[in-house]
C-alpha cells in the first residue's frame, strides 16, 4: 500500500466471491437452476421410453412386465417429479423462444405473443397426434 | 408514512478493512426521495467519509448503480418509500472488485467494451464524404436496433449475471447487446469482425440464458435476447460454412 | 464444436418441449396406473416397427440426450462451480454419445423383432 501518489495498480480492492448457494438467494435464480435441472429428468424419460421400446421388442410378456414395473410406487413417484420438471421445461422454453429468435415480417418484429401462441398450437397438435396414434 | 428510514450501507475502507462491514444511517423518509437522495443526505449531513458515484440524478448517466436489497438498481430511480419500513441494505454492484464503500472498479468493463467495436463501421471510407451528407434510414431500419441503442453502460446487467460473477472473463451482457446494436444498424458492415470477437471462449457461449440481465436493465434493453440471437447466427454461420463451399459464407 | 452442439441442444429442447409431455403422461402415468387401457401389444409393436417411427424416435432420443448433456454440463459449471471444465464436458457428452449408441441398438432390435 502506498499512502499517496500511488498508481491504480496499488489499489487494494475487495474481491467478492460468488457463494456456491448463490441460486438460492433470489427467486429468479432459483427458477433458473430448476429449469436447468430439467435436463436430468428429460434424460430419465429417454431411458424410460427406451426401456418401453426394448420391452415391446422382446414380446408381449416383456411389455406386460414393463407396465407392472412402471406402476410400482417408486417409478410412479419418479415419473410424477420428472413430469413436473418436463412441464417446467416446456413452459420456460416456450416463454424464452421469442427472445432467442427475432422474427421480422414486412420490416416489423412479430410480437412475442404470436410466437408463444404458435408454439402452444404446435404442442396441442403433436400431443393430439401422438394420442391418436397410440390409442387408435 | 414514518419520518425516517434506516439505510444499511456496506462500508469498505482499503486502508484499514480487509472486508466490507455494515454501517447504519437514519435518513428522512420523504415521498419524493430516492435512495441516492438518502445517500447524499448522509454524505452532506451525517458522514462525509461515505463514498459513492453519482452524476445526473435522472437515469441517463449510468453512474449510480448499486445493489439495493440485493437487486442491482440505479439509485437515482429507486425510491425510499418503496422499501418501507426498512432498513434498506445498500451494497456496491455485485461481481465487481470494490475500491471503497459503494465504489467499484470499472477497469474490466472499460477494457471489454471497445473489443466489440461499438461504433459504426461504414461500407466506404467517410473521410472523403462531405460533412453534411446524410445517411437515411427507414423507420423499420431504425426500429431494428433502437432498443439496443438505449444502453447507458450502467453495468447493472453485469451485477445481475451469475455467469460473469463465476467467470469474470465473460465479455458480458452489455458489451454483447451493444455489438448487436451496431450489427443491426443498416449503415454498418462490421458484423463479421464483431462475430470473430464474440465466438471466442469468453464470448457468447458462456451465457446460459439466466435472463437476469434483461430483468434488471433500467433502460429496457434486452441483452439476453442479443446473446441468444448471436448464438443462432453463429450456429447457422457454422452450418453454412460446413455445407457451402469456401467463400460462400 | 460449440455452435453445432448448441444447435443440437436447441433442437432437442424444442422436441422435448413438444413431444415429451404427452409421452410422459401417457406411458409414465396413464397406462401403467390403469387410468386408461394400455395400447394393444400388436398395435404398439406395429407402430414402433414402422420405419417412420424408427427415424422419428432415433432423432428424438439422440437430440434429447445431447440437449440434456449440454444443459447439465453448464449446470455443473454454474450451480456447483466445478472447475475441471474439460473433464465435465467429456463426461457429459461422452454419456450422450454412449446413450445414442444404445438408443440405436435398442431401436434396431425392436424394429427387427416386429
Amino acid at each position: 500500500m502506498t499512502p499517496s501518489g500511488g498508481t491504480p495498480t496499488d489499489l487494494r480492492v475487495y474481491r467478492p466471491r460468488l457463494s456456491t448457494w448463490w441460486w438460492t438467494r433470489k427467486r429468479t435464480y432459483f427458477v433458473f437452476v430448476m429449469r436447468e435441472l430439467s435436463s436430468i429428468f428429460i434424460a430419465w424419460f429417454v431411458v424410460y421410453l427406451l426401456l418401453l421400446v426394448y420391452a415391446v421388442g422382446q414380446g408381449e410378456a416383456a411389455y406386460r412386465r414393463f407396465l407392472d414395473w412402471a406402476s410400482s410406487p417408486w417409478v410412479t413417484v419418479v415419473n410424477v417429479v420428472a413430469l413436473v420438471f418436463v412441464l417446467l421445461h416446456t413452459v420456460t422454453w416456450f416463454n424464452l423462444t421469442p427472445q432467442a429468435m427475432s422474427v421480422r415480417v414486412m420490416d416489423r418484429a412479430v410480437p412475442s405473443f404470436h410466437i408463444i401462441a404458435g408454439q402452444y398450437t404446435g404442442l396441442v397438435v403433436v400431443s393430439g397426434f401422438v394420442f391418436w396414434l397410440v390409442t387408435r | 408514512m414514518a419520518d425516517s428510514i434506516q439505510l444499511r450501507v456496506s462500508r469498505f475502507r482499503p486502508e484499514t478493512d480487509s472486508a466490507p462491514r455494515w454501517q447504519e444511517y437514519d435518513v428522512p423518509l420523504r415521498k419524493e426521495w430516492t435512495v441516492l437522495d438518502g445517500l447524499n443526505h448522509v454524505k452532506n449531513e451525517v458522514d462525509t467519509t461515505l463514498s459513492f458515484r453519482w452524476s445526473c440524478r435522472m437515469g441517463i448517466c449510468g453512474s449510480c448503480g448499486m445493489n439495493v436489497e440485493g437487486e442491482p438498481k440505479l439509485t437515482c430511480g429507486t425510491f425510499l418509500s418503496d422499501y418501507e419500513p426498512g432498513p434498506i441494505t445498500i451494497e456496491p454492484l455485485a461481481n465487481f472488485p470494490v475500491v471503497r464503500d459503494l465504489v467499484v472498479d470499472l477497469t474490466d468493463f472499460m477494457e471489454k467494451l471497445p473489443r466489440i467495436k461499438p461504433w459504426i463501421i461504414p461500407k466506404e471510407d467517410h473521410g472523403n464524404v462531405e460533412p453534411d451528407v446524410e445517411f437515411l434510414q427507414t423507420p423499420g431500419q431504425l426500429d431494428a436496433y433502437r432498443q439496443f441503442s438505449m444502453c447507458i453502460n450502467c453495468m447493472l446487467c453485469y451485477a445481475a449475471c451469475p455467469v460473469y460473477g463465476l467467470d469474470p472473463e465473460f465479455i458480458g451482457p452489455a458489451a454483447i447487446a451493444l455489438a448487436e446494436r451496431y450489427d443491426l444498424d443498416s449503415r454498418d458492415i462490421g458484423s463479421p469482425e464483431r462475430m470473430d470477437v464474440l465466438i471466442q471462449h469468453d464470448g457468447i457461449w458462456g451465457c446460459t440464458f439466466v435472463g437476469e440481465c434483461t430483468r434488471v436493465c433500467p433502460k429496457h434493453v434486452d441483452p439476453a435476447s442479443a446473446i441468444q440471437r448471436y448464438k443462432l447466427k453463429a450456429a447457422l454461420g457454422t452450418v453454412k460454412a460446413f455445407l457451402l463451399p469456401r467463400g460462400a459464407r | 464444436m460449440e455452435p453445432l452442439v448448441w444447435l443440437m441442444f436447441s433442437a432437442g429442447g424444442v422436441l422435448a418441449a413438444v413431444f415429451l409431455p404427452i409421452l410422459a403422461i401417457l406411458f409414465g402415468l396413464v397406462f401403467p396406473l390403469g387410468w386408461a387401457d394400455p395400447p394393444d401389444y400388436q398395435h404398439l409393436r406395429a407402430v414402433i416397427g414402422h420405419p417412420v417411427t424408427f427415424v422419428i424416435l432415433l432423432g428424438l432420443f439422440v437430440l434429447m440426450l445431447v440437449h440434456s448433456a449440454h444443459r447439465f454440463r453448464y449446470t455443473l459449471y454454474d450451480g456447483l462451480q466445478i472447475k475441471h471444465k474439460r473433464t465435465v464436458a467429456a463426461l457429459c457428452y461422452g454419456t450422450a454419445v454412449v446413450g445414442s449408441i444404445v438408443t440405436l441398438v435398442v431401436l434396431l432390435a425392436a424394429a427387427r423383432a416386429s
